[in-house]
């Protein structure tokens, strides 16, 4: 069952990216890309991991599809694009190799629930076995990332923290940035 | 858009449901997937879909902005204040254990509250990079 779950996922997913890729237009492009995110939100829970299916659909579904919109409604033109049949060979070796290298990369991965793969044998099996116990927390994802990996989810609250600076900084009160023009030719 | 009877009407009822939903999130992350972060992100998607309805006016009346700005960094000081009240308390950076008389409900408290900050920052960031978007648009 999970087997043809996974394939009707995949599926669509594929037919999702090939979508985007002849999309012409930046706002079907945009949509496309927010029920892409959906899928993998799917996939994810196949994959029994709530916990990141939740993040992607909220903000891969949501807030980026909305942002994109935003952004692309505050542009004037330049959303279709203008189609130049010409095949170009560069890119396109560019890609294949690329995707080869990654292909090639995904053979070092451990198998998907290997039990004696790294990840599987090193810190992640104290915190099952412990976890519960020493956090009292059932969930054990918030388990990891409050508590035992506090350190590296406050750093993570600092980035969202300063990319929100960062855009402010570069698109918020532009009115402050102008330099005022002084009267009386002073 | 803000003329739409039907975007209107269901922007209405729904955005209070996402707000509880985003809560729910937020305080049984513990219990069920989900927290801080899913839940600021949750309860910042209601206040842009009602901002996307009732115009970007409505939004800044509704939150102004700097309340988003004190929120972003707020969140951040409460997640950083715990770690330094830890340390107060007598144990490691961001060790929840000493901040109760018990080891677990210290652990319980502790991930409780950064959780807050956590989605306290999220949903301020998340709104104001949309209102900072959504004022380039040009009125038209």
């Amino acid at each position: 069952m999970s087997l043809i779950i996974n394939l009707v996922l995949l599926v669509f997913l594929l037919a999702m990216a090939l979508a985007v890729l002849k999309a012409r237009h930046l706002f079907a492009m945009a949509m496309l890309f927010g029920l892409y995110s959906l899928l993998v939100a799917c996939l994810f829970v196949t994959l029994d991991a709530p916990d990141v299916a939740f993040t992607e659909a909220a903000v891969g579904t949501g807030i980026s599809t909305v942002l994109m919109l935003v952004t692309l409604a505050s542009i004037k033109d330049g959303h279709e694009l203008v189609s130049s049949e010409k095949v170009r060979a560069a890119p396109l070796v560019i890609c294949v190799i690329m995707g080869g290298i990654l292909i090639y990369g995904t053979q070092d991965l451990p198998d998907l629930g290997d039990p004696l793969s790294a990840p599987q044998k090193e810190v992640a099996a104290r915190y099952i076995e412990q976890g519960q116990a020493e956090t009292g927390v059932p969930n054990l994802v918030t388990a990891v990332l409050a508590s035992y990996r506090g350190f590296d989810t406050l750093g993570e609250v600092t980035v969202v923290l300063t990319a929100g600076i960062g855009v402010l900084m570069l698109l918020g009160s532009r009115k402050k940035i102008r330099i005022k023009e002084v009267p009386n030719g002073k | 858009m803000a003329n739409d009877l039907i975007l209107r009407v269901v922007t209405k009822w729904l955005s209070p449901i996402i707000i509880l939903f985003a809560l729910y999130v937020q305080f049984h992350g513990d219990y069920s997937p989900g927290g801080g972060f899913q839940a600021g992100v949750i309860f910042s998607s209601a206040i842009l879909l009602y901002s996307l309805t009732f115009g970007l006016e409505a939004g800044l009346q509704l939150i102004p902005e700097f309340v988003l700005r004190i929120g972003a960094s707020l969140g951040v000081l409460i997640y950083g204040g715990v770690g330094v009240v830890s340390m107060i308390m007598g144990g490691n950076f961001l060790n929840y254990s000493v901040l109760a008389s018990t080891s677990l409900a210290g652990q319980h408290i502790g991930i409780i509250i950064i959780e807050l900050g956590v989605g306290i920052t999220v949903a301020s960031v998340m709104v104001l990079l949309f209102f900072t978007f959504a004022r380039q648009v040009a009125p038209e």
